[in-house]
């Protein structure tokens, strides 16, 4: 893991003084323990402050709409896939970017650590093969880290990066027999009240912060249908029906778009799956167009494109 | 003088099982993923072993959305347009388990809502319902940093009651009448033994012991408010920013609000929400321009209204109590700890 951190850095101090980029966006060590913060570096001597570990699961496409000057950026498999729908959609000129790859093993979920340390405090975290070694005051914990994983880490089959133009690391092997959808079939398979129940339940806790949100390379619209205010669109109370309008939506905006890359779910200061909506629309996407999103920059995405043999069931 | 009283653990419950046949009682509760401060339905759901609430407690007094008027549109109503006040329960009820740092927070919050000339009647009717009785933290989170803005652990500043957990039972110390009458409704009579009370000093000045002084919020004070404003820093500190509302939202003492008719047919309300200095859409003006359009400057706002021009305007110290809720679950890390001491620090140019 740690041997990333020192090659990430090397590539972005020669981008910098070579000038061939402007700045470089990767992640530099948290404040607290599983947490790491997305930097900017802009000088060679900012490159050594650069980071990687198993707690980088901020995607930092985030931070790429509408730039214009010269961005070198460091990507995992999910954050890369992102960074093609963003080409393709015209929000960030391919020439302007330097792509640092990272094959991902999966990023690692804090709640769950959290969970796991059932309320102990934790101060230092540091990863060793395949362990991460946890300590606070008066206890210490050695932990597998293959089972704190990111839900969406666990079901990722594309951890490498798709797009890149050099590596940080070697390729990883892909996860191979991974059934993505169990969790959506279940829901599918539930008669409408309980579904309906159980996605009244799941938003519940909505705050209405945004942070699923904005955590969201893909949203990135100037302004969010929930911030109109000529006409206003959606309430802003927490009563269900504006809650369930803003998780409704947000989630149809995503499909075709949406890369399972987590960033919304473990934005949320709540512990809301907001998953599970964009998920289905993956699914669905995957069986009714045979598409997954971000892999190609030569395939437009298919709600964007007409074909003759497109499915029209769900057509009244 | 009120002199502490010890109550056994068992007898906390019967107290509280007392009081709850009178009056609501509100406490820390662990649903789904988190505690989070609800009415009691029963005493065995009040969970004091939490460390803290995901969300601080203030919505007691200033809920996320709260219905303040309401208003008829029918045509032939006399009454349309005219807006009512919504009816609100204030009667008496009681928080148990407050952190002395939440506490606190409703007190910076008050300059805000309570003032000699204006007085937010919801804020100020719900705190007069409430009687406030907090728990002492025997061991602070590795976030927190309440002694380094003026508060601590065991502060009983914003309370009636401070409990202290002394694992044999309670250490029940009243701080206002309104506590000490608390205390005789509930039954808590016995008097705490010397012993008990030289106990819970300990266990405060080790809580203190172990949080260090991490900034200088006089310092902060001290500076020039336009070098600060226009600081290299806000850049970097900036950067990370994704602009939502986690850490106004978590935040205690973050007050401010957006105000909203909803119509329906013929009928109003008039709404009061949450709102947040981090979204855009919190300064856009009816005109279309909006001050602080970029986010450099909706992040510097944050910090700047908190430990500058609240110490500044109020002189009650910095409007943060150290909770670290948003240290712990900003989604990019951004820690007010190392934005206070960037703005403390004595060369800022």
């Amino acid at each position: 893991m740690y041997a990333y951190t020192d090659r990430i850095r090397e590539i972005a101090r020669r981008l910098l003084s070579e000038d061939r980029v402007d700045l470089v966006i990767g992640y530099r060590k948290g404040t607290v323990p599983f947490m790491n913060e997305p930097f900017a570096a802009r000088t060679p001597e900012q490159a050594d402050r650069l980071w990687w570990d198993s707690f980088c699961g901020a995607n930092l496409a985030n931070y790429l709409p509408r730039r214009t000057d010269r961005v070198g950026i460091v990507v995992k498999g999910c954050d890369s896939r992102n960074v093609v729908v963003q080409i393709l959609e015209n929000q960030i000129p391919r020439d302007k970017l330097f792509i640092i790859g990272a094959p991902c093993k999966g990023m690692l979920d804090r709640r769950r650590i959290a969970a796991e340390l059932g309320g102990k405090d934790a101060l230092v975290a540091e990863e060793k093969n395949g362990r991460v070694l946890v300590q606070g005051r008066g206890f210490e914990v050695d932990l597998d880290r293959g089972a704190f994983l990111q839900e969406n880490c666990s079901i990722c089959i594309h951890r490498n990066p798709v797009i890149y133009d050099e590596l940080a690391a070697d390729l990883v092997e892909e996860q191979s027999g991974v059934d993505r959808y169990a969790d959506v079939r279940q829901v599918e398979a539930m008669t409408s009240e309980s579904r309906w129940e159980y996605f009244e339940e799941l938003i519940r806790p909505c705050i209405r912060c945004y942070a699923c949100r904005n955590a969201c390379p893909q949203c990135y619209c100037p302004t969010c249908f929930v911030d109109e205010s000529a006409p206003q669109w959606v309430g802003k109370t927490l009563d269900p029906t504006d809650t369930r309008t803003f998780h409704f939506l947000r989630a149809y905006h995503l499909a075709g778009r949406c890369t399972d890359c987590g960033a919304c779910e473990r934005a949320c200061p709540v512990g809301i799956k907001v998953r599970q909506f964009t998920k289905k629309l993956e699914k669905d996407v995957k069986e009714l167009y045979g598409y997954e999103v971000g892999l190609s920059l030569e395939e437009r995405p298919p709600l964007d494109t007409f074909k003759p043999g497109d499915p029209e069931s769900f057509i009244m | 003088m009120m002199s502490d009283r010890f109550v056994s653990k068992d007898g906390l419950k019967d107290g509280i099982r007392r009081l709850m046949e009178r009056r609501a009682v509100i406490g820390p509760v662990f649903r789904g993923q988190y505690h989070e401060f609800a009415q009691l339905a029963q005493v065995d759901e009040l969970d004091l072993t939490f460390q803290n609430s995901r969300l601080s407690p203030k919505g007691l007094f200033h809920p996320h959305s709260d219905r303040m008027f309401t208003y008829s549109l029918a045509k032939n109503d006399p009454e349309a347009g005219i807006l009512k006040e919504a009816p609100q329960d204030y009667s008496p009820r009681v928080a148990v388990g407050i952190r002395p740092c939440d506490a606190r927070a409703f007190q910076l919050d008050d300059a805000n809502f309570e003032t000699e000339t204006i007085k937010d009647p919801w804020w100020v009717r719900r705190r007069e319902a409430t009687t406030l009785v907090g728990l002492g933290c025997n061991q602070p989170c590795a976030t927190c940093f309440c002694t380094t803005v003026g508060t601590g652990p065991f502060d009983t500043a914003g309370l009636d009651v401070l409990l202290v957990d002394l694992g044999d039972g309670y250490l029940a110390r009243p701080v206002t009448e309104k506590g000490r009458k608390l205390l005789d409704e509930a039954g808590f009579a016995a008097a705490a033994p010397a012993e008990a009370s030289s106990r819970a000093g300990e266990l405060r000045k080790a809580a203190e012991q172990s949080l260090g002084k991490l900034f200088s919020t006089e310092a902060i004070a001290g500076q020039n408010t336009l070098e600060l404003f226009n600081a290299a820093f806000w850049d970097e500190v900036q950067f990370s920013c994704i602009n939502c509302g986690t850490c106004t939202f978590l935040c205690p003492t973050c007050w401010c609000f957006d105000i909203q008719d909803e119509v329906s047919g013929e009928k109003g309300d008039r709404l009061r929400l949450w709102d947040s200095c981090m979204f855009p859409l919190f300064t856009h003006h009816g005109s279309g321009h909006n001050p602080r359009s970029q986010k450099l400057q909706r992040v510097r706002q944050r910090f700047m209204h908190k430990l500058k021009y609240y110490q500044d305007k109020y002189h009650l110290g910095a409007a943060c109590v150290g909770c670290g809720r948003c240290v712990s679950h900003c989604p990019v890390n951004i820690d007010i700890r190392q934005v206070a001491q960037l703005m403390s620090a004595s060369c800022i140019c």
